[in-house]
């Protein structure tokens, strides 16, 4: 059959999102691939420069619809940097478990897309059921459900509700358990083994040098994890292993994800036993000064990073957002060629597209 | 009684009932008109033309009753996947009879949809495919009975369509080029490669169907459904055959193109596969068909291995035979909505690879038991 290009997007289930993937295909087989993001582009850094840093809060959960609370944290982490405000121990081992709770969300919603990608909908069903339980703590925690606008500049906006310490450990327990029921599930179906094993395999050498991030790089063999490697609130005192698999292929991406959660689930269970008493909050100036701030932290789906400019009034000059979906879809080139059309859903579907922040 | 009785007698009631009034009619008018009224209600009186209409009244009564059972199949599909997914399914429309009634009224709503032809479809193929579909599969109706009194005949003595199984799958085999034309006609890269999808997997999962179903007619010794159907009063066909079962319930699988095999409309990858142009009722129809394929799949593998309409006598015939096309429905809902969907040459691998070499080896086994002469 000739070849042809065909346009899986703006508009295509494949796509999480509004993005476009130009795949060129000879018969079924891809032999060239294209990623165009771009349809959502809202102008967040520069809707940012006309903001004050607290109304900034908000827009910043709107990064991202799967891990909003990661990037309003992110943002408060870089603005906190620029600022020099040290943030109270309670706040920060409230912000590990947040996170943590927002990652296994994110990972959840992660394993429900890629189950229906895969035609699996019970997958989807099941996934999404228990996501809503990590909903629902964050949800007594914030307030809300999707995004959260948790963090403050120089801490968070609550202490926990009553009973919050007690619930997050059933969850996680709870967790625990199901993460075995996926494995049967997921890993005990043949036919998801075969879709999966061997199947866009990213080398070692290709990750790093594009500039992947996040449970794809994990997967392709290299230990990277920003909460291990640079630290930040209170990691350092908790006891966790950053997750890495050798193969490089999607069922590699899936493992280290399954872990992920468990892990997460561990760091909830840890910062939540050592959380001391105390100030959640300490207040931040009105005005930053001038310099600059970074912030770097590990997104459920990469390194995201936020580069801030202050120049002396109530508004940044300048924010950068490193968004780490738009770094990695960079690889898709890379990952598809060869493999089937079906395998573009199995390929495309792990490396969780979140448009939002590639787009910003 | 069978069928064919039940509306032979029917329509000669009928027909009794008008030419009462016509010969009454034909007595009042003058000589040579009176002749000729008299010799049309005599010709409608005829055995011919009665047992024409009889069997047409049989068509439609079976067309009927499958009709209610699909409606049935779709609600179960819905009801069990709700089941699984934790949700109740459908609830509100026809709430006292287990929403039974929201078939009804999503059918009402396609009804009334636009039928929208693309611009650049070709038109013919467009507007024949979905012909082909729907009228090929519907013709595999008329060959399966429910029971040997049960079903289209056309004497008193008839036990059903001489070489019913081969109608049967022939009937089967015609929708994948219909599939092809509806992929090529609309003009959609998607749809292309649906059609094409559907063209090599029917192709390559036929043979392995067919040769299944070959070492059951060997063992049955004929090809019509009651010969298949009686040679299982002792033993059902899956239990000797038990490979050729599997192997065949995996080939109807992709025939009818459920989850695992789903690929010509696989949702993920292809929109809708070669469904994707087709809008309103055209696609409503596609659907329907899908689900009345699934219903004569599973009525095949009742009748060729699981003893069709055969088992404990205080339950009729064809009642037997429904109960057992549900739960092999039901059964591969299961598998559908709890499978993930494979590759394409992953596909062609199992059936080229893995089925074809079985059901060549449960061809054997029947040829062996049938020469050992042990049925």
């Amino acid at each position: 059959m000739a070849e042809m290009w065909i346009n899986m997007g703006p508009q295509h289930p494949m796509t999480h999102g509004l993005w476009n993937l130009r795949i060129k295909v000879d018969g079924e087989t891809i032999t060239d691939a294209e990623p165009e993001v771009g349809y959502l582009h809202r102008g967040i850094e520069k809707i940012c420069e006309n903001r004050t840093y607290t109304q900034i809060l908000p827009i910043a959960d709107r990064l991202c619809y799967g891990a909003s609370l990661s990037w309003n944290h992110l943002y408060c982490r870089t603005v906190e940097d620029l600022m020099g405000i040290e943030v109270p121990e309670r706040a920060q081992y409230l912000r590990v478990a947040a996170l943590e709770m927002q990652r296994i969300a994110s990972h959840l919603m992660w394993l429900a897309a890629y189950a229906a990608d895969l035609g699996m909908m019970i997958g989807f069903i099941y996934a999404m059921r228990d996501r809503e339980i990590f909903i629902d703590l964050l949800q007594s925690l914030t307030g809300s459900r999707i995004t959260y606008n948790f963090c403050r500049i120089g801490g968070v906006a609550h202490d926990v509700p009553p009973d919050f310490e007690r619930d997050s450990l059933r969850a996680c327990d709870y967790m625990e358990k199901k993460i075995r029921e996926y494995y049967d599930l997921y890993e005990g179906s043949k036919v998801f083994m075969m879709r999966n094993v061997g199947v866009g395999v990213l080398t070692k050498e290709d990750a790093m040098n594009l500039g992947v991030t996040g449970p794809p790089l994990r997967a392709s063999g290299v230990r990277y994890d920003l909460r291990k490697d640079m630290p930040y609130e209170s990691y350092p005192e908790i006891d966790f292993q950053p997750i890495t698999h050798p193969d490089g292929d999607c069922y590699a991406r899936y493992c280290v994800r399954m872990e992920e959660m468990l892990e997460s689930c561990k760091i909830i269970r840890q910062a939540l036993q050592r959380m001391p008493k105390g100030k959640w909050r300490v207040l931040a100036p009105r005005n930053a000064p001038i310099g600059t701030g970074l912030g770097r932290v590990e997104d459920p789906r990469g390194e995201g990073m936020m580069y801030v400019v202050g120049d002396g009034t109530d508004r940044p000059y300048r924010l950068k957002i490193r968004s780490p979906i738009f770094v990695t879809v960079s690889a898709a080139k890379r990952m598809l060629v060869g493999y089937k059309v079906a395998d573009v859903v199995a390929i495309m579907g792990g490396l969780d597209m979140c448009i939002g922040e590639a787009d910003r | 009684m069978n069928l064919y009785e039940f509306s032979y007698g029917i329509i000669h009631w009928l027909v009794d009932l008008v030419n009462h009034l016509w010969y009454w009619l034909g007595s009042w008018l003058p000589g040579g008109l009176g002749d000729f009224f008299d010799d049309v209600g005599n010709f409608a009186a005829s055995h011919s033309n009665i047992s024409v209409f009889a069997i047409v009244l049989e068509a439609i009564i079976m067309f009927v009753i499958i009709l209610v059972n699909v409606l049935n199949f779709i609600w179960i599909d819905r009801k069990f996947m709700g089941r699984m997914f934790d949700f109740y399914g459908p609830y509100y429309v026809g709430y006292r009879i287990g929403g039974w009634l929201q078939n009804l009224a999503d059918g009402m709503k396609l009804f009334v949809k636009e039928i929208i032809v693309p611009a650049k479809a070709d038109r013919f193929g467009y507007l024949l495919a979905p012909v082909i579909f729907v009228g090929s599969s519907i013709a595999i109706l008329a060959a399966i009975p429910l029971s040997p009194k049960f079903a289209i005949l056309t004497s008193p003595t008839d036990t059903g369509v001489p070489a019913g199984v081969l109608f049967a799958f022939a009937m089967f085999a015609i929708a994948p080029f219909s599939i092809l034309v509806a992929g090529w006609a609309s003009n959609n890269k998607y749809t292309l490669i649906g059609g094409m999808r559907s063209a090599a997997q029917m192709m390559s999962y036929e043979i392995p169907l067919l040769l299944c179903v070959a070492s059951v007619v060997v063992l049955a010794g004929g090809f019509s459904f009651f010969e298949v159907v009686e040679a299982q009063r002792t033993v059902w066909f899956a239990i000797p055959l038990v490979i050729g079962f599997v192997v065949f319930i995996i080939c109807m699988f992709a025939e009818v193109e459920v989850q695992p095999f789903d690929l010509p409309e696989a949702e993920a990858e292809l929109v809708e596969g070669w469904t994707t142009e087709y809008s309103g009722m055209r696609f409503g129809l596609f659907m329907m068909t899908s689900y009345l394929r699934g219903y004569c799949a599973g009525a095949l593998i009742t009748a060729l291995f699981l003893g069709g309409w055969i088992g404990p006598s205080f339950i009729p015939g064809p009642i037997w035979f429904l109960i057992k096309a549900y739960i092999v429905f039901v059964i591969v809902e299961w598998a559908r909505w709890s499978l993930p969907r494979v590759r394409i040459d992953q596909l062609l691998n199992i059936g080229w690879k893995r089925l074809m070499p079985l059901a060549i080896v449960n061809l054997m086994i029947a040829v062996a038991l049938k020469s050992l002469g042990w049925f």
